[in-house]
């Protein structure tokens, strides 16, 4: 089966105009988003406490709430269904440093005479950890976009690190615009999305980038955009098709895995199909704006090779030489 | 068909795989297994912190003891004695005795001596101070460790993590009362200390403030069972648990259980001069800053026993004897951060995230049947190679299988084919262009490399990171997709590699490429 037998070049930078309006207004949306409604920090970022409670039948949510509303511990406390109607999961703002207490088990008091139930998941962060998973967090991701900038521009091109990297920025804003808008919980795991999202929408670019590096050295034009067209067009199935079978299994993870990775998954369906459209319509075209040089790319090139020929030659003499 | 050396090596690839995977997937007793984390599994797992500025006053303290010791048994007087947050402070009254006690105190590991007159000021060093807090962490590591092990749970896991925060998981917690119970354990201070009770003041205890009695150089403590009644003792405590040597459950004469303790010799010998000398006055037997009893001295106790009575069960008195034979903590800790899983839920999980890696392997194999064909099957070998690879090396390492780590591996079914779908896509072009068949696979091996080779590195920086700055269940899914992603190396490029080397005179003989590549000739 062949879904991509385009035999021309598809025209991406006579759109990369368009493109451009589209991200950038997706991009600003997200900030706005992002500084206004705000991230729903999960505990790990923002301590506190979460108790998962499982019902033997539909959770009394309205029951659920009054019984908690009295107790001056459970004051703050947000009661929300959890994957199921069984099943609930009860925010604190709160944590308690005392090792003998527990929220679980005042919350089991609490909830006594709610129906049958069972305790199933207690998740305390202190807010010394809370703070510390934060900055840890923040720092994972600055590292990991400044590793791969110093990776590309070693393999690349200082355009080309320059350009991915700003694709990256592009898909990681949207990505966490997304997890505003829908006030996803922020926990570790989102984190762990996002860091798998700037390692893997790289991926497309860097199909696209190694074909766009081929195609200055061989193919004939000297115009960039004629170039970059082809190239994105011959890597267009590789591109689309990559990340079609990591969508299939993002989704299954999605609709299967459970209610406790949505958020990961989630936050990976949207990274993946950002960095799949980044890495055709973002990408490419910052590498024009940046006045990416053929000819003077193919002149270094030429001058490396000719600098090597000329070390061979003098290897070759002095071999020579010496026999 | 030929063999090559890279059919040889995916060939050893898939022995290792299969063997040292099938421990785990079979549940064999032998061999190394993948551990499951405590999200899958349920459990418990800490983070605890060391209040470690407590270790230092306690310190302080006892060498307020000491000295107050010390000059009762040499008859040297001295007057103020006091203990605070920083240093010990008395008075030495007669001149004549400096060189004795400056012998003693010279005794005391890293104790800075200040003398202003007769006024001694005592206090520890900077290096002092951070040596005690170390010793404090370690210790509480190493007491912890003691009363889980005696607690009889299964793989307990107590580490130090970072400078000074102490991770403990128990996978073995069923229960909420289980756990109730293990956390009591680990936290209970267990600080044994005798006390002299003020007789001349105890009369005043109710009409005095905390302030007041601090000037008497006294302490109003609560009774441990009677609610509102205080106890007001001497502030330096006659001796502590560290002299402690044993304890055990006994039961007095109304058969209620107590626990009997003995001192070492040390203790013995300050406990006997101590009663020796305060007949018919009362001693509190105060445990984590509670008044358990304070009985009359009817006379010299030598041999150094005593007991704890208290409203104890058999069990409650057990885990108390569990945590002073274990010695006590020297500081306080407290939770930092806790999570908890049920067994139910952990099967759930389990449960989710298979129905999630099958799904997601039928969808992606069946995806690449029907696009590539045979080219589909090959890399779908390589595919289930990658998986028995991941499960092997963890076995091999011993590393821990999380949720997170669970979706990685769902994940790396998603990117590992995606070289497969990189190499295919261009040996199709090749194929495209008329290239014969051999030089369309060698040359769409070469091409796809450097892409492949770079895409895979940026996400291996992505997952390094993440595995140092993770923390918890996290660093399960940085770990399963690295090796994912290097195995796939292993078994997409090379493995599949060495099929086409093997079968190529096969794909000579029957030219049909879309049979072979699903693709149709020169469209």
């Amino acid at each position: 089966m062949e879904l991509f037998k385009q035999s021309g070049m598809i025209d991406f930078m006579g759109r990369s105009k368009l493109a451009a309006a589209i991200s950038l207004l997706v991009v600003v949306l997200s900030v706005v988003l992002i500084v206004t409604r705000g991230l729903n920090y999960g505990v790990d970022f923002s301590g506190g406490t979460i108790v998962q409670v499982k019902y033997e039948t539909v959770a009394p949510i309205a029951q659920i709430r009054q019984q908690l509303a009295v107790h001056p511990l459970f004051a703050d406390a947000s009661v929300t269904e959890f994957g199921s109607s069984e099943e609930v999961i009860i925010r604190l703002g709160g944590s308690s440093g005392s090792i003998e207490s527990d929220i679980g088990d005042e919350a089991a008091k609490v909830l006594q005479g709610s129906g049958a139930f069972e305790i199933r998941r207690v998740d305390m962060v202190g807010p010394k950890v809370g703070g510390e998973l934060r900055e840890k967090g923040l720092m994972a991701l600055l590292l990991a976009i400044l590793g791969i900038l110093i990776y590309v521009t070693f393999r690349f091109e200082w355009r080309f690190s320059v350009a991915s990297v700003l694709a990256l920025v592009h898909d990681l804003t949207i990505s966490v615009g997304a997890l505003a808008l829908f006030q996803i919980p922020v926990n570790l795991d989102v984190l762990a999305a996002l860091l798998t999202i700037l390692g893997y929408s790289l991926n497309d670019t860097i199909i696209v980038f190694d074909r766009i590096r081929e195609g200055v050295t061989q193919l004939k034009t000297a115009v960039l955009s004629e170039t970059i067209n082809d190239s994105v067009t011959r890597t267009l199935s590789r591109t689309t098709l990559t990340s079609m079978t990591t969508l299939l299994v993002v989704v299954m993870l999605y609709l299967f895995g459970g209610e406790i990775i949505n958020a990961f998954a989630f936050t990976l369906l949207v990274g993946i199909v950002v960095g799949t459209y980044s890495s055709i319509f973002v990408a490419s075209p910052i590498l024009l704006y940046l006045g990416f040089d053929v000819k003077a790319y193919r002149a270094r090139i030429a001058e490396k090779a000719k600098q090597a020929a000329e070390r061979e030659r003098m290897r070759a003499q002095f071999e020579q030489g010496t026999l | 068909m030929k063999l090559n050396f890279r059919l040889i090596i995916f060939a050893l690839a898939i022995l290792f795989g299969v063997a040292f995977s099938a421990p785990s997937l079979l549940q064999l007793d032998k061999g190394a297994k993948i551990t499951l984390g405590l999200d899958l599994q349920g459990g418990l797992h800490m983070l605890l912190g060391v209040k470690t500025e407590e270790a230092l006053k306690s310190r302080l303290k006892s060498v307020a003891a000491s000295i107050k010791h010390f000059s009762d048994r040499n008859d040297i007087l001295i007057e103020d004695l006091a203990a605070s947050e920083e240093q010990v402070r008395f008075s030495l009254l007669d001149s004549d005795d400096a060189k004795a006690m400056d012998e003693m105190l010279g005794k005391i590991e890293g104790l800075t001596l200040r003398k202003e007159g007769e006024v001694y000021a005592l206090g520890f060093g900077e290096e002092a101070v951070a040596a005690l807090k170390n010793k404090a962490i370690e210790q509480a590591i190493e007491t912890i460790r003691n009363r889980l092990d005696q607690f009889g749970l299964a793989e307990p896991t107590v580490a130090r993590q970072g400078e000074e925060k102490i991770l403990v998981e128990l996978p073995g917690i069923k229960s909420a009362a289980d756990e109730q119970r293990a956390r009591e354990l680990i936290s209970r201070a267990a600080k044994l200390e005798l006390m002299a009770v003020d007789e001349e003041r105890a009369m005043r205890v109710y009409q005095m403030s905390p302030a007041e009695a601090a000037q008497f150089g006294d302490l109003i403590l609560d009774d441990a069972e009677r609610e509102g009644v205080k106890h007001l003792v001497r502030e330096i405590p006659i001796l502590d648990g560290a002299m402690l040597t044993d304890a055990s459950v006994g039961f007095n004469q109304n058969n209620e259980p107590i626990i009997n303790f003995s001192l070492n010799s040390e203790g013995a010998q300050i406990f006997g001069d101590f009663t020796g000398r305060n007949v018919g006055k009362r001693l509190a037997v105060v445990l984590d800053g509670k008044v358990m009893s304070d009985p009359v001295i009817n006379e010299r106790i030598g041999g150094g026993a005593g007991q704890i009575s208290g409203r104890y069960t058999v069990a409650s008195a057990n885990d108390l004897a569990i945590a002073l034979r274990s010695g006590a903590l020297l500081a306080p800790i407290e939770m930092l951060e806790k999570r908890s899983v049920g067994p139910s839920l952990g099967a759930d999980s389990i449960q989710a995230s298979l129905v999630a890696l099958v799904g997601g392997f039928v969808l992606v194999m069946g995806f690449m049947i029907v696009y590539y064909r045979a080219a589909g099957v090959i890399a779908n070998i390589a595919l289930v190679v990658n998986l028995f690879l991941i499960l092997a090396v963890m076995a091999l390492f011993g590393a821990t299988l999380t949720l997170p780590g669970m979706a990685g591996i769902v994940l790396t079914v998603g990117m590992a084919v995606d070289a497969n779908v990189i190499i295919t896509e261009r040996i199709r072009e090749l194929l495209r262009e008329g290239s014969t068949i051999h030089k369309a696979i060698e040359e769409g091996y070469a091409n796809a490399m450097r892409a492949i080779l770079d895409a895979n590195i940026t996400t291996l920086i992505a997952a390094v990171v993440l595995y140092v700055y993770g923390s918890g269940a996290v660093k399960g899914f940085a770990i399963t997709i690295s090796i994912g992603i290097l195995a796939s190396m292993l078994t997409a490029i090379l493995g599949t590699h060495g099929i086409y080397e093997m079968i190529e005179s096969k794909i000579q003989q029957r030219k049909n490429v879309g049979f072979w590549f699903g693709v149709s000739k020169g469209a």
